[in-house]
């Protein structure tokens, strides 16, 4: 059943600033936040009232859809302030952390003792759930739908991605717990994708199904994988899970604690030393940040990769979801005759008077700037050169502008994240906001079709 | 940065008023904007639309250049002021006598172009308030070069401001339409004032005023000679290779068009595949022809035999079936947008060309209007390209819950 996965069409964009493999352990964040936009589509109902103490994996607030589905607390300390949005939707959430945590004992468990029922209710109780992302909708699991297989992305192939190698380094037993726990939930196969020369623990994984795959952009993302081994088809579902998550549901059953533990990937070309810092979700990125120090004043900090993430201020704090802070330079400035001069400095998949492609190993400083102005599509076959799927990229994002939900679902909309119309987007001439078209497309199936 | 500066100033000011996008298309034409990404890719790839289309311009200012030279040696040659040219870089051809005639001819023609043109998308864009878009930069470019150079300047501003309003705006503007708008503009010419657009006087400067007279210039072209079954004329192969023949502005020189080819292709702005395809599709229908004549089914009384027996890859070189594959045909808005569905709308525009070329003598030239009919059968072919697409996931899905 193993397949090796020959990914041809992609982009590696090579940047500068890449977190050099070394561990530090970032200075405590004073406050932390959960942002309840990372759990796209749902709405947080609260369980605990401004003020009150809460300890470390104790719930904070459950889903207002599926009261099962509970979110817990990175780490002890009081619940200091609620913000609300229009119609008082709930929009951040700030604990002020302890000096030490505390945790709440959820019980040393054996995933092989206990029914598949049984790990679902655990996962569920503990705020471990949230971690379980499904397509269609790429959205939190379902946990009433049976998926018809799982897959973990064992490599991480985007632009000053954190190397997943490094990040999982000793946790071994964690991550093996964790996939066996997994394994249970579903009556198909667990399928996990390393790199074809990787010599990564994770190839030695039991109760999972091996892939090896080459290493160009964007084979490390799960779309791409699923794509390749086993399409979603209308009316399946497949779970998705990253796999520096697996270590902290691994924690969970070893040790009965939510620890909210992350090795995250401090990187890009405005950090002064770039490494890897073991942090918490929630935190604070200014504490990583200015323990590294910048060299440019003028930057974007960026939750997640260059190619996906949420644009933030230093003082915001670490997705749910992510394990990178990117710092880049703000690229608000205008440059003479910009658009029809040689251009060394920049990425281009073109060779219109651009020659990225005469310097491939060369690291880029890239900036924020769209380098255009937003058009109508005009130009057509690029996105095809970086866009692995079997899918018709141009055509399901115009599908996505007109709301046309038969063209959308027929052109293959159940497979598809966001993220998987990064490459398309950063190519993209006419500068369209692909990944959102992609996303608002999503929402409307999930309303409509649902 | 005093310019830069108070340039920025200027747009903060005018942000948001009627004015503002004629103001910012000067603007960006100065300086790359400043506008940064939001969420989504924070980054982005280098090129952008103006880029792009700038690299057609490029690729076409050989062919415009030699255009100038060739309107007036045409003339020259016929008034007996200069001898045949005999190799690409033969003075006879690259002189002051010929660019002078040449440019007082065509630089009105790119003028009025541009200028038409280029008002009239202003207008549109302060009207509807969306960005000036850079899509006529290149039509502006192409139509002086697929008109005859006599052509007078308030008809081709009338087709223009026809060509840019129907053929583009009405659908939305660059990237909405259906056809492609430099031939719509020539569509126009061709159905208004034909006997501006075709025939035997036409093609050379001076042809016109001067018919009746004792030393009246011809201004035929290779294919109209052939159409009266009268031959290759005093046309070799290589002056129609190197261009030293009459024809539109711009497309006579197979050479530069080759050229401007390889610049797009090698650039990865143009589809080499509609190229490619285009070509195979001309050839393999010339290879009819010839089949058919060699057959015997048609002889040398048919009106049809003088086409019909250019051997199939000669056809290449007549007429204007290489220039509208290269840049014609390849305008990613009103072709193909499958890479699939691109091979067969190329092949078909081919095919269709030399049809025809062969049996429609009174108008020889049809590459623009097999362009224009496959422009309006690209969507087709796309919806059946991406019928295949779901009939493989709608099969995918049958398999399972079988």
């Amino acid at each position: 059943m193993s397949k090796d996965i020959k990914i041809k069409k992609g982009l590696a964009i090579r940047l500068k600033g890449e977190a050099d493999k070394s561990l530090s352990n970032a200075p405590r964040s004073r406050t932390f936040a959960i942002r309840p936009s990372d759990f796209h589509l749902f709405t947080p109902k609260l369980v605990k009232k401004e003020g009150e103490k809460i300890l470390a994996g104790e719930t904070l607030f459950y889903s207002k859809k599926n009261q099962a589905i509970t979110f817990s607390s990175p780490v002890s300390g009081t619940l200091t302030k609620i913000e609300r949005g229009p119609k008082r939707v709930i929009t951040g959430l700030t604990i002020e952390a302890d000096q030490k945590d505390t945790f709440k004992d959820y019980g040393v468990k054996s995933p092989e003792s206990l029914s598949s029922q049984e790990i679902k209710n655990h996962l569920l109780a503990s705020g471990c759930w949230p971690f379980v992302k499904q397509r269609p909708y790429d959205v939190i699991a379902n946990p009433d739908t049976a998926p018809k297989a799982i897959f973990i992305s064992g490599l991480a192939t985007g632009a000053l991605d954190a190397d997943l190698d490094f990040v999982l380094q000793g946790k071994q037993k964690e991550v093996q717990t964790a996939i066996t726990a997994l394994s249970k939930l579903t009556d198909g196969l667990v399928h996990l994708t390393v790199a074809k020369d990787s010599a990564s623990m994770l190839s030695e994984m039991q109760h999972v199904v091996l892939h090896k795959t080459n290493v160009l952009h964007p084979a490390g993302n799960v779309g791409t994988q699923i794509n390749k081994i086993d399409p979603v088809n209308k009316g399946e579902t497949v779970w998705t899970i990253a796999a520096q998550d697996l270590v902290i549901i691994g924690e969970l059953f070893l040790t009965g604690k939510y620890n909210a533990e992350r090795i995250v990937a401090l990187a890009g070309s405005c950090v002064k030393a770039p490494k890897y810092y073991k942090t918490r979700i929630g935190s604070e990125v200014a504490t990583m940040i200015y323990d590294s120090g910048l060299n440019h004043e003028n930057v974007r900090v960026i939750s997640g990769g260059v190619l996906s993430g949420d644009t933030i201020s230093p003082k915001q704090h670490l997705g749910f979801y992510h394990n990178a802070v990117t710092v880049i330079p703000q690229g608000d400035d205008y440059e003479f005759f910009g658009w029809n001069k040689p251009v060394f400095n920049k990425i281009s998949p073109s060779r219109a008077l651009t020659f990225s492609w005469m310097q491939p190993n060369k690291e880029f400083e890239l900036n924020t700037n769209t380098n255009g102005e937003h058009r109508a599509f005009v130009v057509t076959g690029n996105y095809e050169e970086v866009f692995p799927l079997d899918i018709y990229p141009l055509q399901i994002l115009k599908a996505c502008l007109v709301k046309d939900l038969d063209a959308m679902e027929a052109l293959g909309m159940y497979e598809v994240a966001p993220e998987d119309f990064a490459l398309t987007e950063f190519v993209c001439v006419s500068k369209q906001p692909h990944q959102q078209i992609i996303r608002e497309g999503l929402d409307l199936m999930y309303k409509e079709i649902g | 940065m005093g310019l830069k500066q108070n340039l920025h100033t200027l747009k903060m000011k005018y942000k948001g008023t009627k004015m503002a996008p004629a103001f910012n298309a000067i603007h960006t034409f100065l300086y790359l904007p400043n506008e940064t990404t939001h969420n989504g890719t924070h980054i982005k790839a280098a090129d952008d639309l103006k880029r792009t289309m700038n690299m057609v311009i490029m690729s076409l200012v050989p062919c415009l250049l030699f255009g100038i030279f060739n309107a007036g040696y045409q003339y020259n040659v016929q008034t007996g002021d200069v001898t045949k040219a005999l190799s690409f870089f033969s003075t006879e051809f690259w002189n002051f006598s010929n660019f002078t005639i040449g440019a007082w001819k065509v630089l009105p023609l790119v003028v009025v172009s541009y200028g038409v043109g280029l008002i009239v998308e202003f207008i549109f864009a302060v009207i509807k308030g969306h960005e000036v878009e850079e899509g006529y930069l290149v039509t502006g470019m192409l139509v002086p070069l697929i008109v005859p150079v006599d052509i007078p300047l308030w008809m081709l501003s009338i087709a223009v401001i026809f060509g840019v309003v129907i053929g583009k705006e009405v659908f939305g503007g660059t990237g909405m339409n259906i056809l492609n708008p430099a031939l719509t503009i020539r569509a126009f010419l061709f159905f208004a004032y034909p006997t501006w657009m075709s025939g035997d006087k036409v093609w050379v400067t001076g042809a016109v005023d001067t018919v009746g007279q004792p030393d009246a210039i011809s201004g035929e072209t290779i294919l109209g000679s052939l159409a009266q079954n009268n031959g290759f004329g005093d046309w070799s192969m290589m002056d129609q290779f190197l261009g030293f023949i009459p024809g539109s502005v711009g497309e006579t020189s197979k050479l530069l068009i080759i050229v401007g080819a390889l610049i797009l292709i090698l650039s990865k702005i143009g589809s080499w595949r509609i190229i490619l395809s285009t070509l195979a599709g001309a050839l393999s229908m010339g290879l009819i022809f010839n089949g058919v004549v060699n057959a015997g089914w048609v002889t040398e009384s048919s009106k049809f035999f003088g086409l019909m027996n250019v051997v199939f890859w000669q056809h290449l070189f007549i007429g204007s079936i290489l220039f509208g594959a290269v840049y014609m045909a390849t305008d990613p808005v009103t072709a193909s947008q499958t890479n699939k569905g691109k091979w067969i709308y190329g092949f078909l525009i081919g095919f269709i060309s030399i049809m025809i070329r062969v049996f429609n003598p009174a108008y020889p030239e049809g590459v623009f209007l097999a362009i224009l009919l496959m422009n309006v059968f690209a969507p087709t072919i796309d919806h059946y390209v991406l019928e295949g697409n779901i009939k493989k996931r709608a099969k995918r899905l049958k398999l399972k819950t079988a």
